[in-house]
């Protein structure tokens, strides 16, 4: 029977990976909510006005984005725009070239593999090296993130020590502490070699060019401190109007991302090394980019680009729990990741139009979302958009005959006498794949149609 | 999902949406609906065409389908009275689906009048009509399974109020109490695997907690988790609330 692609890739998930993202992400969604509920009095508040300020940002980014170019290059920034995902990888590129880099130190940007710039500058002889503890451990096995925080989510500890082994990191050991030591000691001698540094942001203050990026292992303050090149990766929508908005901000990325109240490393960084400034690059780059986030800000899900990035709807979300993030085929999976991925693709929208399917329309998404987005308005808005464009869409039954059957009261009255053959006959002999499917899980309650209407004419004599 | 700003409830009479699961196959929690109603005074009236909410289509993405179901639904219960449905799902349609759908429609002023009267069955008894209390007897141990159509909305707590307020109820608390049973509708049979493992979990959860019954606002989520039980060696014994506030009335 053939169901949908992100519920096969569930079924056929091994158990260790199943349990190690249900755990995974089930005791970051429930430190998370201690933490929001202990320390505000109405978290529901504030993720409001968050939500407010971003779907502000989104609707003025036509002054906002010029405002906050103008503020860098005044601070002695390079601002450079890229609308794609490859100008983007060739503006890095063209930097590195300029200075003659050839070894890239990297911060945590699920931006960078949004464009894939990893290969691109490996093709182009330049090595790039992840230096967040999770990202490493992907780049060293190579895989792919599943979470946007926690990318090794899907991995357990005697997983990753087989790895390091292999990769002459040591002899296996699990203890988690000796994992993170060596990637430690490993890293800090790369840092020194490096020749540039790149990070994402998680924030940029329009008003102050003020460019944000927090980590809780310092390796973003690394990239910075020992390099003398900065290049941050910035998605156009990241903006805030002003360094006032922080201050909500910070607090709620770090409760709703890590149950933390702040993230250990907050960097504040407003261009590269001033006169008589003893540390920081020399040079500081900005590189905006789109890759269709402007067709998303065209679309009736707009909403979607309020995201900050903080995963608390992946960790809430029962279908991500059970599917874990490869299912999504994206780099951003989960609930947000149905929403964005396939907008993000413009044109090949039905390459993952099957992505909105993928839930239950719980409503937990959006329940938790720092900047309250009602993920599942708009997953019900790209079901529309793929039924509109004529997507093919196993698994999901066809309307067509029952929409006229209920708007026919003598039909739906027929169906409802009809349908007791069903106590009769074996339901197997029914050729109705939703039957089927239901049936592959389930049993059936009896058919009693029409008996609450004949119970109602009957009292009423 | 917030409900919208919603007409005041002033007289007695109300227009009873049975739902599509009550009409073909739980009879016995529209009739309970209908007795806990008259229970409270209330006039009842069935309007014979209704058919379906048209959730169904919605969400499959046949918003064109779904519109012809809401419109059919729309005409149906034309009027001013509320609209009273033992679903927080179905009503959740109602009052936010279907002007979702309708945006763009001409004909949106008309769906929205229809959400403004539209009530899910325990908010209805508790904000509608100001009963806080339940009469009568029950000796049970209760778990509520909070629907996810009513996140957001006042009906789970209304529920949780009336039925702790019966004398001989205890209410227990389970695990993971927030998440989704898995139903979903269309998603039940699109993903039918994870769909299932949800369920199981949430049966796991319930099973623990030991409840002598498990209530819920919805026949969808209960079908789901009845569906899957009944191939399992320890079956969970479920009832709609209304059933539950209509039996406890036996012993009033």
């Amino acid at each position: 029977m053939k169901t949908q692609p992100i519920d096969q890739f569930a079924a056929d998930e091994s158990l260790e990976t199943r349990k190690a993202v249900y755990e995974g992400s089930k005791i970051g969604h429930e430190k998370r909510t201690k933490v929001l509920f202990d320390h505000y009095g109405d978290p529901d508040r504030l993720r409001e006005l968050a939500g407010d300020i971003k779907q502000h940002v989104v609707e003025n980014l036509d002054t906002l984005l010029p405002a906050a170019e103008a503020r860098l290059v005044a601070n002695g920034a390079k601002v450079h725009w890229a609308s794609t995902a490859e100008s983007a990888c060739e503006a890095v590129y063209q930097i590195l070239k300029a200075r003659g880099a050839t070894k890239l130190v990297k911060a945590k940007t699920m931006i960078s593999e949004e464009i894939e710039l990893d290969a691109y500058l490996r093709e182009r002889g330049i090595d790039s090296l992840e230096t967040d503890l999770g990202e490493f451990i992907v780049q060293l096995d190579h895989d792919h993130p599943s979470h946007i925080v926690k990318p090794i989510i899907h991995k357990n500890r005697s997983q990753i020590a087989t790895l390091f082994e292999k990769n002459g990191l040591g002899s296996y050991d699990d203890d988690p502490g000796v994992i993170t030591q060596r990637a430690r000691v490993h890293l800090r001698h790369k840092y020194l070699e490096a020749d540039a540094g790149l990070t994402g942001a998680n924030f940029l203050v329009a008003e102050s060019g003020r460019l944000v990026v927090v980590t809780n292992e310092g390796n973003a303050r690394f990239c910075l401190a020992a390099t003398r090149c900065h290049i941050a990766l910035v998605g156009i929508e990241k903006i805030l109007p002003t360094d006032h908005d922080l201050a909500l901000f910070l607090n709620l990325l770090a409760r709703s991302a890590t149950a933390q109240h702040l993230t250990v490393y907050n960097e504040f960084m407003t261009g590269p090394r001033g006169e008589g400034q003893p540390d920081g690059p020399d040079e500081m780059h900005v590189v905006f980019v789109d890759n269709g986030r402007t067709d998303v800000l065209a679309s009736n899900c707009r909403e979607i680009l309020r995201c900050i990035r903080c995963g608390a709807c992946l960790n809430v979300c029962p279908v991500y729990r059970q599917a874990g993030g490869h299912a999504y085929r994206s780099v951003y999976p989960g609930p947000v990741g149905a929403v964005l991925s396939p907008l993000l693709l413009g044109k090949r929208f039905p390459e993952k139009a099957d992505l909105p399917k993928a839930s239950s329309l719980c409503g937990a998404c959006n329940e938790v979302c720092p900047v309250n987005i009602p993920i599942p308005d708009l997953l019900l808005k790209l079901r529309d958009k793929a039924h509109t464009e004529h997507v093919p869409s196993p698994g999901t039954p066809h309307m067509g005959a029952w929409a006229l059957m209920s708007s026919q009261p003598l039909a739906w009255k027929a169906a409802l006498a009809g349908g007791k053959l069903l106590n009769h006959l074996s339901t197997k002999l029914i050729p109705v794949p939703a039957l089927r499917a239901w049936e592959s899980q389930h049993d059936l309650p009896e058919w009693r149609g029409g008996e609450f209407r004949k119970w109602l004419k009957m009292r009423r004599k | 999902m917030a409900s919208p700003g919603r007409t005041a409830v002033t007289g007695k009479r109300v227009q009873l949406m049975a739902t599509c699961l009550c009409d073909a196959f739980y009879d016995g929690v529209a009739r309970a609906t209908v007795e806990v109603l008259e229970y409270l005074g209330c006039e009842v009236v069935f309007p014979e065409g209704q058919t379906c909410c048209g959730q169904p289509a919605f969400n499959a993405g046949d918003w064109p389908s779904s519109r012809k179901v809401v419109r059919h639904t729309a005409g149906v219960f034309a009027g001013d009275v509320p609209i009273v449905i033992p679903s927080g799902s179905c009503a959740a349609m109602m009052f936010h689906g279907a002007v979702l759908e309708f945006e763009k429609e001409s004909d949106l002023p008309v769906v929205q009048a229809v959400a403004r009267r539209t009530w899910e069955l325990g908010d209805f008894i508790v904000n509608g009509m100001g009963i806080t209390s339940w009469p009568g007897r029950f000796n049970a141990r209760v778990a509520l399974h909070r629907s996810c159509h009513t996140r957001g909305t006042a009906s789970s707590d209304a529920v949780a109020q009336l039925v702790g307020s019966i004398a001989g109820v205890t209410l227990v608390e389970f695990g993971e109490g927030e998440q989704c049973c898995g139903f979903g509708g269309t998603f039940s049979v699109g993903f039918p695997n994870i769909s299932a493992a949800m369920g199981e979990l949430k049966l796991d959860h319930v099973r623990a907690a030991g409840p002598d019954v498990l209530l819920s606002g919805d026949m969808g989520c209960l079908m789901h988790l009845n569906g899957l039980a009944a191939r399992d060696t320890d079956p969970v014994r479920s009832m709609h609330f209304a059933e539950f506030l209509r039996d406890a009335l036996a012993k009033a």
